[in-house]
């Protein structure tokens, strides 16, 4: 069977181009315009969708993404709630991947065959679990992969030749190369650098590479662009939710349109 | 110098994967994976090193005033009218606590490793304050990440990291203590890999941190054990021991762990009562099994898997977490997890003060407060090991406070 994910790298692969992978918090800055949000992403551009599970204790995340992820949780939100929000995405389309991405305690303590269930079910297609490094691959990828579900692993500059083969021994739908040593939304790209490590991590894996972490303007898209198949962006889509609120931290009607416009901006870096 | 264990013993741990039982494990981002598996193999190499023990128990002796005595506590055992209670006297180790016995370790471990800058979190200071010294003392420099909220009540703790040389970041984010300090000091490692060792300052965090700093702050129990017999001719009933994320507790416990005889007591901080849900900060009494800070452990959290602030008097226990290990030990019932809130931590620092001279910290008071408890209905030739972890001159502003004291 072959996966929303695979078929979306295929015909991106047919039409000769890039991916955009999007993130944003699921319930940042509320439930309502959460769903707004990513309903309108793939309009504006974006051809694969990584959902946020919001955490308290976000350790590889930066200030951007770990103010979204308490705003939702202010407002609400609950991992069940996460998966209700793809549910009533999937209402709508059914072609564009949605990613949940996130840490681990959220899904350990709502069970992890559970989780599995629900969010299969709920129309979600991978999962990118930011506290599981290979060596607890037994806890959730293995079971994740049963359930039908692809388990997509973060490879880092500190992934080098002699452990990539572990970290994509169990792994599918694409690969996500964190382009810079530290958190996200921190520090840019180094363009050059990302050239030469996906090159490299080519000769480990024939998954797509998607790279991200500090990406931000069209400019730097297009290049990375050039080099692997997706360009992720995150906090860049976070901090515009967050330029968008109402002093006192509600969702406006600009919210929804502020992330789209960027969106739409970006995918044509992708795109060029 | 400690014999092998025997085969079914409960001092073997953890497995290969840092597990004790389901505890423990490497829950960290890739980023980390390569450094934490190279400083568990620095470490292997250290142990099996008779020259890092030896360096180290020089800097213990000379550097740190080891050995700490176990002091009998004759009036708190005239005044309790039971067990026979004796301190083990951390407080009297340089920088005042026992911190500074797992900081030296993990300090020498990176010289060993090449490393040239130094982060670590702190709550309530005193671990700050120990890595601060070690830094200056090895002319390292070193950025100790601490929570707002807790920069605030540890003033002095702030300005003596600062006179050390040490550079004081506040942590802002989430709930402002703690948890939110250690997450600062990990996404800095993440930022810094090639040249920087996170020293942490508990047996919590990822696969060889629990191990390695169990080990370093097992000269705790075992000087206790040596003294005791010395003194008494025998092994002592009890040991009790305050936690937060629970080294002084492991440091004092370990040794004794295969010793059935001795009775082991981990207090936990109650605040304001365990009935308040997310007014303390007792893990285990309170919380349960979660994911957090690279390990598996007993948790305090919502039922959306969210972490809650736990709430102390002690800055130093408010961490929502306990090390990996004293989960298992509660698990397999050898070890016994217990609590004393705010209100009798305070009632132990006063009476500690007057009866002994002693001014202990908030964290010891609350193993003090246990103590109170158990030995008036323990009889006279019961003896009790209370680890006195650190010195209470840090305390004075918070406690002042409580008591409608301005100073
Ligand atoms: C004096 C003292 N005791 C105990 C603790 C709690 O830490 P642990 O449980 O790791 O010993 C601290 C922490 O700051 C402390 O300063």
């Amino acid at each position: 069977m072959t996966s929303r994910i695979d078929a979306r790298f295929a015909a991106l692969r047919e039409e000769g181009r890039a991916a955009l992978v999007t993130f944003v918090t699921a319930g940042d800055p509320d439930y309502k315009t959460s769903l707004k949000i990513i309903q309108g992403l793939p309009k504006a551009g974006a051809d694969v969708i990584e959902f946020g599970m919001p955490f308290t204790d976000p350790m590889a995340d930066g200030p951007a993404i770990q103010a979204g992820g308490l705003r939702a949780l202010k407002a609400g939100q609950t991992l069940r709630k996460t998966l209700q929000l793809v549910k009533e995405f999937r209402k709508g389309d059914d072609e564009t991947p949605v990613v949940l991405m996130g840490y681990y305690n959220p899904i350990y303590v709502y069970g992890v065959d559970k989780f599995l269930k629900d969010a299969k079910s709920s129309g979600a297609d991978g999962l990118i679990i930011v506290d599981l490094p290979p060596e607890e691959d037994e806890e959730l990828c293995i079971p994740a992969m049963k359930a039908g579900l692809n388990f997509i692993r973060l490879a880092t500059p500190t992934t080098d030749d002699a452990r990539a083969p572990a970290v994509f021994r169990n792994t599918s739908g694409f690969v996500y190369y964190v382009s810079v040593l530290g958190i996200t939304g921190t520090k840019a790209p180094d363009l050059k650098s990302v050239k030469s490590n996906v090159k490299r991590l080519r000769k480990h894996t024939r998954l797509p590479i998607c790279v991200g972490f500090g990406v931000k303007t069209a400019e730097q898209a297009k290049t990375i662009a050039a080099d692997a198949d997706g360009v992720v962006v995150g906090s860049a889509l976070v901090a515009a939710v967050a330029d968008s609120l109402s002093k006192s931290g509600k969702a406006t009607p600009k919210t929804a349109e502020a992330v789209h416009k960027l969106v739409r901006k970006i995918a044509k870096g992708v795109r060029a | 110098m400690t014999a092998s264990p025997p085969p079914n013993s409960f001092r073997t741990g953890p497995d290969e994967r840092g597990l004790f039982g389901i505890y423990g494990g490497r829950f960290v981002a890739e980023t980390l994976m390569p450094l934490i598996l190279e400083l568990e193999q620095a470490y292997k190499d250290a142990k099996a090193d008779p020259s890092f023990q030896k360096e180290l128990d020089g800097y213990l002796e000379h550097y740190v005033g080891r050995e700490s005595p176990l002091y009998f506590a004759e009036r708190l055992t005239e005044h309790l009218g039971g067990a026979k209670i004796y301190f083990k006297r951390e407080d009297l180790n340089h920088t005042g606590a026992h911190k500074i016995n797992n900081v030296l370790g993990q300090i020498m471990l990176a010289r060993r490793m090449g490393k040239t800058r130094i982060i670590a979190e702190t709550g309530a200071g005193q671990h700050g304050v120990a890595t601060a010294t070690a830094c200056a003392r090895f002319g390292l420099p070193c950025v100790v990440y601490m929570g707002e909220v807790d920069i605030e009540r540890q003033k002095p703790n702030v300005f003596r990291m600062k006179l050390l040389g040490a550079e004081v970041v506040p942590a802002k984010s989430g709930s402002r203590t703690l948890k939110d300090a250690l997450n600062e000091a990990l996404r800095d490692w993440v930022a810094n890999v090639e040249d920087t060792f996170y020293c942490i300052g508990t047996v919590a965090g990822p696969h060889p941190y629990p191990e390695m700093v169990r080990d370093f702050q097992c000269v705790i129990g075992n000087e206790t054990k040596r003294q005791m017999l010395a003194r008494e001719g025998r092994l002592p009933d009890s040991v009790v021991a305050a936690i937060g994320g629970g080294s002084n507790a492991m440091g004092l416990f370990h040794p004794f762990l295969d010793d059935k005889s001795v009775e082991i007591y981990g207090v936990e901080a109650a605040g304001l009562g365990l009935k308040t849900k997310t007014k303390h900060a007792a893990s285990i009494s309170g919380g349960r099994p979660g994911i957090l800070h690279g390990n598996r452990t007993y948790l305090l959290m919502d039922d959306d898997g969210q972490i809650i602030e736990g709430h102390s008097i002690s800055a130093g226990l408010d961490y929502p977490g306990i090390g990996p290990e004293h989960a298992w030990l509660n698990d397999i019932d050898r070890a016994h997890y217990v609590s004393a809130t705010d209100a009798e931590a305070l009632k132990a620092f006063q009476l500690c003060s007057e009866l002994e001279g002693i001014i202990p910290a908030l964290e010891p008071s609350h193993a003090i407060a246990h103590a109170m408890k158990l030995a008036p209905k323990l009889p006279k030739d019961h003896l009790m090991v209370v680890c006195m972890s650190g010195r209470g001159d840090k305390d004075i502003f918070t406690v002042a406070d409580i008591l409608g004291v301005k100073l």
